[in-house]
């Protein structure tokens, strides 16, 4: 087998694969959280991003599909751990008592799944702009999309609202569990980091909680009109 | 005290098991599990029945030998070995499930008693120094600074019992394999074969069937060696750092 | 009839004797190394390093234990660590004095060039135990750190936590996995040896029985190695595994095996006392306690304030009172036997009066408690799980406790027992330690025998043998096979009404109460007069319940027990015929008048060796005389 293969089908090298695409989307989870909270600057920062955003043309292609293409390994390189993962196991336990894994740790696999369907939802409604057409209308006074509108619009609708705190709070959990995680299997942990990743992890998370909710809380009790 | 004990019954390899209800009567406070587990047997041998098979040797938590799953937990609730568990720490009357660590790499042999040679074959692929009898140099030729040392010893403390494994949702065997890598890569002798022993008992662990580790961290909080999962940090970057050095060398 | 046995100890002065062994003793040519064929019985320190060296070398090694894994030998649970004549600390030590220490403390009971060979050979065993990786304790400039054992005044003990025995082992069993991968050497876990076979006089192979499917099957081989630990487990509650039998060693006897000292026992000073009659084993606290540790018991008899409440002025430190210079440093035999008189003299603490306290007070005052828990944290630790107390704040209840076994079968100087290629190597040969063992000596026996004596001596053996091997085919092998069914079904068909254990118990409570601590002539003829109708009962009332053919833990402690009731009659028998006190060998009615044993030089000068004369038949007593040429045998003192 060649190196690279041979990396690959193993445990850790798949295990990586999870860590560093999970790093990416990390990345990209945090740097969408800044941008979008330009909103509480005003419309016009947001539009001149939203704008700087469209203007990359291919670019933001290339960005789009390097995103969906973590997002893909992520998930798959995941689903083939979790099927052996269930078969190393056997014969199951009549009795099971957890003593360290925490409820995030235990519920990564239906966090992600959940975090993977909002992300469809999110990419039409959006993004897409499938979900209401009349986003598509919008436009500010400089003739750019107003992205601004169609947040303070999309976040109006209280189904959609509580859909997205609900799903960036799964988001948060995987990410509770997922950001120490990937340092432990980056093989970035000892004994003296160890809590520094473990509460900022949990720290962080929390910080991406906040403020991604932070937006259609502030649209439903009318902070932002 | 009296015990209800809902212990798995299994004759052997092939045939099929079930969990049996025992009761375990007049059983002193200050005995161990496995003397509750004795004289349990010693009443079934008195009733003709065949007594609980199940594995222990030292009795003093060192040889790894002693096993079970009590209540869920591998080892059960002291954090000790089930050899150094003492029966104060349950109630009277309390109901107590012991099942065998469970995992499909460690098959059941009969009862409790359960085949760990996964194990020994993940150290025959590597986990060792090569080091010829009688070919040593004199031992303090070679200085180990007191913090590797200490830290290869921490490592080197791992009992191979398997709670790892059955603690481990996944039934991953990473704590184990990586107390092993560690121990040897930390110390000045372990450095000629740190490469190839990385990837040869990754390989073999993988092999063998064991799971992949979700960090979960279910196999720190059982191991009676207190091994750390910071080991498993350890075995994932020497591991990467020796696929990479193995594929471009 | 008895004869004088020749130990072939080479001549010349003692501290060239091994030198020039080695020189003139065969080698054999490494392309001829694989057509020989040799069985190790246990992976222990001893049997998992020969098995390793004797691979590495090209023979062809087979290597067979009871335990799931080779990695479980019970040399995993020596705490204290490795003696060594290294002189790495500059205070005096050198092989002579590592050799004179270990006769000393042996009481002169041991043979001179066996013991010098061992000091000699013992630095090497620290150099091979680093290179494959054993994690010693290291000093703040890297280099080895050692610390002070009872019986010596230099500290030469090199350690890894209370773990030593662990990381030598995992060392051995490492070099042993090296050559299992290589194919040098075949694993049988699970697999008990219940015969030796002989062939022309020759131990040419064994009878195994598969622990999990209870198939007994024969190999042959060029040679067999026992090396499979000592025998305490006679006395039921020990510091041994549970597993730990005399069972190859007493099946190799009654092939005709010279069984030597079986009555030299060691009773571990520091073990966890007691607790009740449910108790299935003895927990040792390691004797590097005795370090920092302080023994006493109140002055006053049947003094039940809690320790805390008695003032200095009313406590005995009776160790440090008749043995200042070495205090509670003295040898082991000695400081159990005075626990034991501080007991007897009605000044025991804890239950029933037998226990002494090891105390931490002055330590901890001295050194800080952050220091004693890094010497000795896993130690407190097992002493609270199992006792529930906490040792930082109260002192530790001790009691001595059967912890190793001195005697065992008779070699020479090669290793080899009376029976051609029939080798006996680590707790289970009787040769280094005398009437009683130094501390930190069972690891550096165990592996010197493996690593660095036997892979020289195998070979005056092997080198005429070549092409000699049998196959199973002979009717030797079906023999001694249909010996061990035969046995195995008279088990499984007594069904009687008592199980094994029950037997067990009994026995170690006779072997503890008339044959333990301290002997008398009157207590041996009780002990001798009590174990055969225990045994005739166990064979018509014992419990075996299950079948042959499967795993089955009753069948395999009812074979060992069975052994164990003709075994303990014959340490009796030995400790009845050594009419003097020597180490761990106390007759009360040789001791001077201070209680200190009273050697008799005139005619127990030699070693014991027991030879099989037939069921039911009074064994013979054979004598090998101890010359010392080096040393003079004096009164033992460690005042």
């Amino acid at each position: 087998m060649n190196p690279i293969s041979s990396y690959l089908s193993s445990s850790i090298g798949r295990k990586w694969i999870v860590a560093l695409t999970g790093l990416g989307l990390f990345g990209f989870v945090v740097g969408h959280m800044i941008g979008n909270l330009q909103v509480f600057i005003g419309p016009e920062p947001l539009n001149r991003y939203g704008h700087f955003l469209q203007g990359l043309g291919e670019l933001l292609w290339v960005v789009r599909l390097g995103l969906l293409a973590m997002l893909v390994a992520h998930v798959v390189f995941t689903i083939k751990l979790r099927l052996e993962n269930r078969a190393a196991r056997g014969t199951p336990y009549a009795v099971t008592t957890r003593r360290a894994a925490t409820l995030p740790a235990r519920m990564m696999a239906l966090s992600g799944l959940m975090v993977l369907c909002f992300i469809v939802f999110h990419l039409l409604h959006f993004t897409a702009q499938k979900i209401d057409p009349s986003f598509l209308a919008l436009h500010d006074d400089k003739g750019r999309h107003d992205v601004y509108r169609m947040m303070i619009l999309g976040f109006q609708s209280k189904a959609a609202s509580g859909f997205y705190v609900v799903a960036v709070g799964l988001l948060a959990m995987h990410l509770n569990h997922g950001i120490g995680s990937l340092f432990q299997t980056l093989g970035l942990n000892s004994a003296k980091v160890r809590p520094l990743w473990e509460k900022g992890g949990v720290a962080f998370s929390w910080l991406i909680f906040l403020g991604y909710a932070s937006i259609p809380v502030a649209v439903l009790t009318g902070v932002l009109k | 005290m009296n015990l209800h004990l809902k212990v798995w019954r299994q004759k052997d390899a092939k045939s099929a098991g079930k969990l049996a209800d025992i009761e375990a009567r007049n059983i002193p406070e200050d005995a161990s599990f496995l003397e509750m587990l004795d004289i349990v047997n010693d009443d079934l041998t008195g009733k003709g029945e065949e007594p609980i098979a199940f594995d222990h040797d030292c009795r003093e938590g060192i040889c790894g030998t002693c096993s079970l799953s009590i209540n869920g937990v591998p080892h059960g609730p002291s954090e000790t070995t089930t050899c150094q568990l003492y029966m104060r720490k349950f109630k009277d009357g309390e109901t107590i499930h012991v099942e065998p660590f469970r995992a499909k790499t460690f098959p059941v042999v009969r009862d409790l008693i359960v085949d760990r040679s996964a194990f020994d074959r993940i150290q025959q692929a590597g986990g060792f120094i090569t080091a010829r009898t009688g070919s040593a140099q004199d031992a303090n030729c070679l200085p180990v600074p007191k913090v590797a040392a200490d830290a290869a010893m921490e490592a080197a403390a791992c009992i191979g019992c398997g709670a790892c494994v059955a603690a481990c949702p996944n039934a991953s065997a990473m704590l184990f394999v990586g107390a092993k890598v560690s121990h040897l890569a930390l110390l000045p002798q372990g450095q000629a074969e740190r490469t190839s022993r990385a990837l040869k008992m990754v390989r073999t662990m993988d092999e063998e069937g064991f799971g992949n580790c979700s960090n979960y961290l279910e196999c720190e909080a059982v191991c009676p060696a207190d091994i750390p999962a910071s080991v498993i940090a350890r075995l994932n970057r020497e591991y990467t750092v020796a696929a990479v050095k193995d594929g471009v060398a | 009839m008895s004869a004088v046995l020749d130990s072939k100890i080479p001549s010349g002065p003692l501290s060239q004797k091994w030198e020039k062994h080695k020189f003139e003793s065969k080698l054999i040519n490494p392309a001829n190394r694989r057509k020989y064929e040799i069985i190790v019985v246990g992976s222990g320190l001893a049997g998992a390093s020969a098995a390793a060296s004797l691979g590495e070398m090209g023979y062809k090694v087979k290597c067979f234990c009871y335990q799931d894994s080779p990695r479980r030998a019970h040399s995993i649970a020596a705490q204290g660590g490795i003696n060594a004549a290294k002189n790495y600390q500059n205070d005096g030590d050198s092989v002579q004095r590592l050799f004179y220490d270990t006769i000393k403390g042996g009481d002169f009971r041991s043979r001179e060039a066996n013991v010098y060979r061992l000091a000699e050979v013992s630095a090497a065993i620290i150099d091979q135990c680093v290179a494959q990786g054993v994690p010693f304790a290291r000093e703040y400039g890297g280099l080895l750190a050692n610390r002070s054992f009872g019986g010596a005044q230099v500290s030469r003990t090199f350690y890894a936590r209370g773990q030593t025995g662990q990381q030598l082992l995992l060392g051995a069993y490492s070099a042993l996995n090296r050559q299992i991968a290589e194919k040098t050497v075949e694993m049988f876990p699970r697999t008990e040896m219940l015969d030796v076979v002989l062939v022309d006089g020759h131990a040419k192979g064994i009878v195994v029985r598969d622990m999990v499917t209870g198939a007994i099957t024969s190999h042959a081989a060029d040679a067999v190695l026992l090396c499979t630990g000592g025998y305490g487990n006679v006395f039921y509650l020990s510091t041994n595994a549970k597993g730990c039998n005399v069972t190859a060693s007493w099946r190799a006897y009654k092939r005709g095996a010279l069984f030597a000292n079986p009555c030299y026992t060691q009773i571990h000073p520091t073990c966890i006392p007691v607790a009740g009659d449910y108790q299935s084993k003895l927990t040792l606290m390691s004797e590097s306690l005795r370090n920092d540790g302080r023994v006493w018991v109140p002055k006053k008899k049947g003094d039940n304030r809690k320790p805390h409440e008695i003032p200095d002025a009313e406590r005995d430190y009776y160790l440090e009172r008749k043995y200042p210079s070495f205090g509670n440093l003295a040898p082991r035999d000695i400081s159990s036997r005075s626990a034991k008189e501080a007991c007897d003299d009605g000044r025991g603490v804890g239950p029933g009066g037998l226990g002494v306290f090891l105390d931490f007070a002055d330590a901890i005052k001295r050194l800080g408690e952050p220091t004693v828990r890094e010497r000795y944290g896993n130690l407190f630790d097992m002493y609270h799980q199992i006792t529930g107390e906490n040792a930082y704040q109260q002192p530790m209840r001790i009691y001595p406790a059967v912890h190793y076994t001195m005697g065992g079968l008779w070699v020479d100087y090669d290793l080899m027992s009376n029976i051609p290629g029939l080798f006996v190597l680590g707790e289970a040969n009787f040769s280094d330690h005398g009437a009683n063992r130094l501390g930190a000596s069972a690891l550096m026996q165990g592996l010197a025998d493996g690593y660095f004596v036997l892979p020289y001596t195998i070979g005056n053996y092997l080198a005429p043998q070549i092409g000699k091997r049998p196959t199973t085919d002979r009717e030797e092998f079906k023999r001694t096979e249909a010996d061990v069914r035969a046995r195995t079904n008279r088990l499984l068909g007594i069904k009687g009404k008592r199980t094994v254990d029950h037997f067990h118990r009994e026995l170690g409570r006779i072997m503890w109460d008339y044959c333990g601590m301290a002997r008398s002539e009157k207590s041996l003829q009780r002990a001798l007069a009590q174990i055969p109708p225990l045994r005739e009962e166990f064979w018509k009332n014992v419990n075996v319940p299950g079948e042959g053919e499967a795993l089955n833990v009753s069948l395999e402690k009812a074979g060992r027990v069975a052994d164990f009731l003709e075994f303990g009659e014959l340490l009796c028998l030995d400790a009845f015929e050594r009419r003097e006190s020597c180490g761990g060998h106390f007759r009360e009615e040789f001791q001077y008048p201070d209680g200190e044993a009273k050697r008799d030089d005139s005619n127990f000068q030699h070693v014991a060796a027991w030879g099989f004369n037939g069921e039911g038949a009074k064994p013979t007593r054979n004598v090998e005389p101890l010359v010392f040429e080096e040393v003079h045998p004096s009164v033992r003192s460690y005042k």
